[in-house]
């Protein structure tokens, strides 16, 4: 969707501001808001390309005026409520309401397996390579109103292919029940003036990891 | 207390009474990232890079791997690529989707990386970000951005710094800044190290 968290080339945000001690959790609830949301993947079973969309797929200025935790809070009650585990007549009585759902549930010694194993997307590869390095490509112009990857200040530019690396797991599809359907994807870098027109730093190239349905041959 | 607060308390006591959540899980979870997980991993695998040549290749051809053999794996680095910084070549990584960032070795990432300003102009004005952190590049040295709109994870080897040629491999690590590792700082040198 072409959403508020598609940012690549916005003006007007003003200056990007470090903290001078940076604490990785600027409130007591942060911490729990992180904790519970990556606890709730297990009895969830929701995927990381669900999650990113339920951040994502709400009102600009909605997405703008929230905090980065606070889009982690809104994506996980959606992405609870779609699945009848939490609901907001419960949120909003702060007590169960409703029988519990019969989920699996992340135990303390499930922690560190689950963090060390991580959820690689590389894929046997069903086809082979569209692109291989050096080639020239063209980022199409996709506007769904669903999940992609493609950020729009890429799109319908010419770039490089880079790298290659192999098959993943393709977000569009897997973020609405579609399933892996894994694609090629590759690393294409664009020349910054390709990008930004004539004025940009002609020693500077952006790239994007881009899937092969993203690409067409330039 | 805030809306919000109030709200993550709500959610928190729902989910326990509902056995959705183990509260030992919670501790861990956040345990582990405040305390295990943190860009000193980053650091020990650059300073590895650094003194070791067959190390530097095997992260600089399969990253992943390379940075398994330090004990280093899973949830947000599955598949890494590490970039390595030249005498021509200033590498910076974003995410301007979202805020995708390599866990295992940077820890969770700061607020400014996942913050409008950052994900908005370091694709369009990367020289001007990095001003921002008080880098200055040569004009004729090119900067590349990777922007992590998928599954791979870009770990910035930053230069090794001059006069650092007697270091252990220990002492390295110290030089080794979190920005540095994403691209918007660069190594520190020995003698801003205090002994």
């Amino acid at each position: 969707m072409n959403g508020a968290h598609d940012m690549g080339g916005m003006d007007g945000f003003g200056p990007v501001l470090p903290e001078p001690n940076e604490p990785l959790f600027h409130a007591a609830w942060e911490r729990r808001a992180f904790a519970l949301t990556l606890a709730m993947g297990r009895p969830g079973g929701w995927n990381i390309d669900m999650s990113r969309f339920a951040r994502e797929n709400r009102a600009p200025v909605d997405y703008l005026s929230m905090s980065y935790y606070q889009l982690w809070l809104a994506g996980l009650e959606a992405l609870m409520a779609e699945r009848g585990l939490v609901t907001a007549d419960e949120i909003a009585a702060g007590s169960p309401l409703h029988p519990r759902k019969d989920v699996p549930v992340l135990g303390a010694a499930d922690v560190a397996p689950m963090l060390g194993r991580g959820t690689p997307t590389e894929r046997d590869a069903p086809v082979p390579a569209r692109f291989g390095v050096g080639d020239r490509v063209r980022a199409r112009e996709l506007h769904p109103r669903t999940h992609i990857r493609l950020p729009r200040y890429v799109r319908g530019r010419v770039g490089t292919v880079e790298l290659v690396h192999g098959a993943h797991v393709f977000p569009d599809s897997h973020a609405h029940g579609g399933g892996e359907q894994p694609q090629w994807l590759y690393t294409v870098a664009f020349e910054a003036r390709e990008l930004w027109g004539d004025d940009a730093d002609p020693a500077s190239r952006v790239s994007v990891d881009a899937w092969d349905s993203y690409l067409e041959p330039a | 207390m805030s809306e919000t607060e109030l709200r993550v308390r709500a959610l928190e006591t729902i989910l326990t009474e509902k056995g959705y959540v183990d509260p030992a899980a919670l501790d861990a979870l956040i345990e582990t990232y405040e305390t295990k997980v943190g860009p000193r991993n980053g650091a020990r695998v650059v300073a590895k890079a650094w003194s070791d040549p067959a190390y530097r290749q095997r992260l600089l051809h399969d990253a992943t791997a390379a940075i398994a053999e330090l004990g280093y794996t899973g949830r947000q680095g599955e598949h890494v690529v590490a970039v390595e910084n030249t005498p021509t070549t200033h590498n910076m990584v974003v995410c301007t989707l979202c805020s995708c960032y390599p866990w295992p070795v940077l820890g969770l990432p700061p607020v400014w990386y996942k913050s409008a300003p950052y994900r908005s102009r370091v694709v369009k004005e990367p020289r001007a970000v990095l001003a921002e952190f008080g880098v200055t590049l040569p004009q004729d040295i090119a900067i590349r951005v990777w922007d992590s709109t998928a599954e791979i994870r870009y770990l910035v080897v930053p230069m090794r710094p001059d006069g650092s040629d007697s270091l252990s491999e220990d002492q390295l690590a110290d030089l080794v800044t979190r920005d540095s590792m994403i691209g918007t700082g660069v190594a520190r040198s020995p003698s801003e190290i205090t002994v």
